[in-house]
């Protein structure tokens, strides 16, 4: 690690720092609906918007009213996405004149979105048209972050109140989430971006001549578009060259704005943040690392303001940044020395003061080995799935940390909103743990843990595994499940294992070799997603509804305090240890054998 | 049910607008105004004729130019409609074939260079589209440029060091020279010989 790259670490994680209390404080007041005086003026049309709505603010739901209204909601983004995109070739804003998406690869998406997810099993610049991107996957960004946001609201209502039925109204907390914190944030980033040349545009792409004339070997297509082999099995080709250039543009960075900072990571180009027109500089690089850690770090802060005790949200946030550097710094080991096949190959992978040197393949000249292990890091720890750098082609333990971040449970700051219930759930198991050791009945911020509280969280932490090793398990023995397969040997099995880890996380990175865009992976990897998000969202509204209604005990000599460096050490011990028990026999197939493939070859 | 369905479907179509139409159509606006160039691709006008985008890289392969980093788009290399990364593992043999084929195309073109090749130079960047070379690639290849311009090495090298784009603030990224603008740059100089 140089000197510079330390900085650059250094430097973003201040940033953040400097601002998850003012953000979080700001979250904190709009949730109370205690709304700032500059945000006064919006009040009437918010309450207009309730009246047309049929809402009425004041009224608080149950904790099954709340879970009927998220997945109301989602399932009718769901069927707003599949129409779109079943759709797009006879509606306005289409450019490029694209037709309708299949029908597997449309279900995909619509739950890719509106689960948060984003995963991508299309290429966004030959699929979508603008209509699609904006009024579908746009739109999406903002609900499903949106209604993560909702959901771990209700759950820190759950911890804050007491003896109560209701844990506040999803119409309010949805609507409230999109206007005055993602909106708003969403305008400044984009601006942002494209003043540093980000494309945000309607036009038609652009024809341009290029210097040199390329000739290249043009893959022959029979009638269906399929590529004609002959005898012995290669593709038919033609030599063809050409002197143009096709310049894709489109409103990128307003998707792009929303695509980080609601940890959605679905980009508006096939290469995500890679493309030169997603993320062209080191500075829009940064700016994106921080849009999507900036949301769920600065909900630990809102937590600790809602719980009454500000401690409790520094020590989660402790927490998630310890683990965070652990990471991290794994990572970017991984990754600096280069690949050892090459070692004997005549080339220079040394890091110098004119070169970043390392394992470049599947990686961008501006952001180097310190950028890419460092996006990774962080687009895995939350559920973003937005990669400025093909983890497929990753060293095998450069590509096991994104992959562990993910079977962790994406708790480590994590999906806006879901990250936070999700290391909230873990918080509810560690006191659980520490209680079983001690011999008293667990407790957390004043609320007993109960049996019911046990199981309901004990769900949130099994379903994602169950998802992801079933499926996995699936893949592999079946033959949709293999031709699927890029790479051979065992990272062939680290890209199955990858994808059902995504899709189950809701992360929707991949490691992206793997042919997802099957009949096969589009209805299983949906399914994964559908179930990753919306069977773990029920139990942690249960879980809330139930802790709402119990009574605040005082603390007392037995309780184990939850905002202490022994406690940060539990919760992290919680965290690893699940996760460790759960994957590392996979991990073990997978990245870890690949490794010793590796360097026992060289 | 009605309770449930109407604020669904009503907060659902209002919010699609503001945030799915609104919001890009006053952030195009406000790109427009603010930064056309950007918003637009960042094109770069040569002769009244737009030869690329300053963000977008282009193939070469002509030894009088410097070559850009290998793409991994199909049919053909930075095709900016089909942009992508090769998705090679580190232990895929087809990964070790292709990057011995990069070399041994850059030993061919250049003999007489014994350096070592700088990594990127002869591995796919993530995009297919990356529009930079390292410093160290660039300085690589600056005698063969000059051997086929027939141009004296020193000026090459000059060009070279003049267009090292610096960390951004000194302190994010990675140096990093930008192909298209350094050839049309030494196109501009063996036309003024």
């Amino acid at each position: 690690m140089t000197t510079n790259g330390l900085l650059q670490i250094t430097l973003l994680m201040g940033v953040l720092f400097l601002l998850v209390k003012p953000v979080g404080e700001y979250m904190a007041r709009i949730y109370e609906g205690n709304l700032p005086t500059f945000l006064r003026w919006m009040l009437p049309g918010e309450r207009g918007f309730y009246r047309i709505c049929g809402v009425n603010p004041e009224q608080e739901m149950r904790w099954t009213d709340y879970a009927l209204a998220v997945l109301c909601f989602s399932l009718l983004g769901t069927a707003a996405v599949y129409g779109l995109q079943r759709l797009q070739g006879g509606l306005p804003l289409n450019p490029q004149e694209l037709g309708a998406v299949s029908p597997d690869s449309a279900w995909n998406t619509a739950i890719s979105f509106v689960s948060n997810t984003n995963w991508q099993g299309y290429a966004g610049e030959s699929t979508m048209s603008n209509l699609t991107q904006m009024l579908g996957l746009t739109v999406q960004n903002f609900f499903s972050a949106a209604t993560g946001m909702a959901v771990v609201i209700a759950l820190i209502r759950g911890f804050a109140r007491h003896s109560v039925e209701t844990i506040g109204n999803f119409w309010v907390d949805m609507t409230r989430s999109t206007l005055y914190i993602l909106l708003p944030l969403s305008i400044i980033l984009a601006l942002a971006l494209v003043s540093q040349g980000v494309v945000q545009t309607f036009s038609k792409n652009t024809v341009v001549q290029t210097l040199e004339t390329t000739t290249y070997d043009n893959p022959t297509l029979d009638a269906l578009g399929n590529p004609v082999k002959d005898a012995s099995g290669n593709p038919v080709t033609v030599k063809t060259s050409t002197h143009t250039q096709t310049l894709p543009l489109g409103p990128v960075a307003s998707q792009e704005a929303i695509k980080e900072l609601g940890t959605n990571g679905g980009g508006f180009f096939n290469a995500n943040s890679a493309h030169p027109y997603e993320n062209p500089t080191p500075l829009t690089n940064f700016l994106e690392m921080l849009a999507i850690l900036l949301i769920p770090a600065a909900l630990c802060i809102t937590f600790g303001k809602l719980v009454g005790d500000t401690r409790q949200g520094w020590t989660l946030l402790v927490t998630m940044s310890l683990v965070f550097l652990i990471m991290l710094a794994v990572a970017e080991y991984a990754e600096s020395p280069g690949n050892p096949a090459f070692s004997t190959l005549g080339v220079d992978q040394t890091v110098s003061s004119l070169q970043s040197g390392g394992n470049m393949e599947g990686k961008e000249t501006r952001f180097g080995i310190v950028n890419s292990a460092l996006f990774a890091t962080i687009t895995t720890t939350t559920s973003c799935g937005a990669v400025n750098a093909m983890h497929d082609s990753f060293t095998p333990l450069g590509g096991l940390i994104p992959l562990a971040n993910i079977q962790l449970g994406e708790v480590i700051f994590g999906g806006v909103g879901s990250g936070l219930y999700g290391m909230l759930i873990y918080a509810v198991i560690a006191v659980f743990i520490a209680g079983l050791m001690i011999g008293r009945t667990p407790e957390y911020l004043g609320k007993k843990i109960e049996a019911f509280d046990i199981k309901m969280a004990s769900l949130t932490i099994l379903i994602p595994p169950l998802l992801i090793l079933t499926g996995t398990a699936l893949a592999v023995m079946t033959e949709a499940g293999k031709n699927g397969i890029a790479n051979p040997g065992a990272h062939g099995f680290s890209e199955i294992l990858y994808a059902f880890s995504s899709a189950a996380g809701n992360n929707g990175s991949a490691f992206a070799g793997l042919s997802a865009n099957t009949p096969f992976y589009n209805i299983a990897l949906g399914l994964v997603m559908f179930f990753g998000r919306f069977w773990l969202l029920i139990p942690v509204l249960a879980l809330a509804g139930s802790l709402a209604g119990k009574k605040r005990i005082p603390s007392g000599a037995g309780t184990l305090p939850s905002h202490t460096p022994l406690f940060v050490l539990l919760l992290i011990g919680t965290v690893l240890l699940v996760g460790a028990l759960t994957f590392v026999p996979a991990l073990g197939l997978g990245p870890i054998v690949e490794h010793l493939t590796m360097i026992g070859a060289h | 049910m009605w309770k449930t369905l109407r604020p669904a479907i009503v907060s659902f179509c209002i919010l699609s607008l503001i945030t799915g139409i609104l919001y890009p159509w006053a952030v195009t606006g406000l790109s427009q105004l603010l930064f056309p160039a950007q918003a637009e691709g960042s094109l770069i006008i040569h002769n009244h004729q737009a030869v690329g985008s300053r963000w977008i890289g282009q193939s070469f392969s002509d030894p009088r130019y410097f070559w850009s980093r290998p793409s991994a788009t199909s049919p053909m290399p930075y095709n900016g409609l089909a942009s992508s990364g090769s998705n090679q593992g580190p232990t895929n043999p087809a990964l070790i074939d292709a990057v011995k084929m990069r070399i041994q195309a850059l030993r061919t073109a250049d003999p007489d260079n014994r350096h070592p090749i700088p990594i990127d130079l002869v591995t796919a960047s993530a995009s297919g589209l990356d529009p930079q070379i390292s410093p160290a690639a660039a300085l690589y290849q600056v005698e063969r440029v000059a051997r086929t311009r027939g141009l004296q090495v020193t000026m090459v090298q000059s060009l070279v060091t003049q267009h090292i784009e610096r960390r951004q603030g000194r302190l994010l990224g990675e140096p990093r020279v930008n192909v298209l603008e350094l050839n049309l740059a030494l196109d501009g100089l063996s036309h003024s010989q």
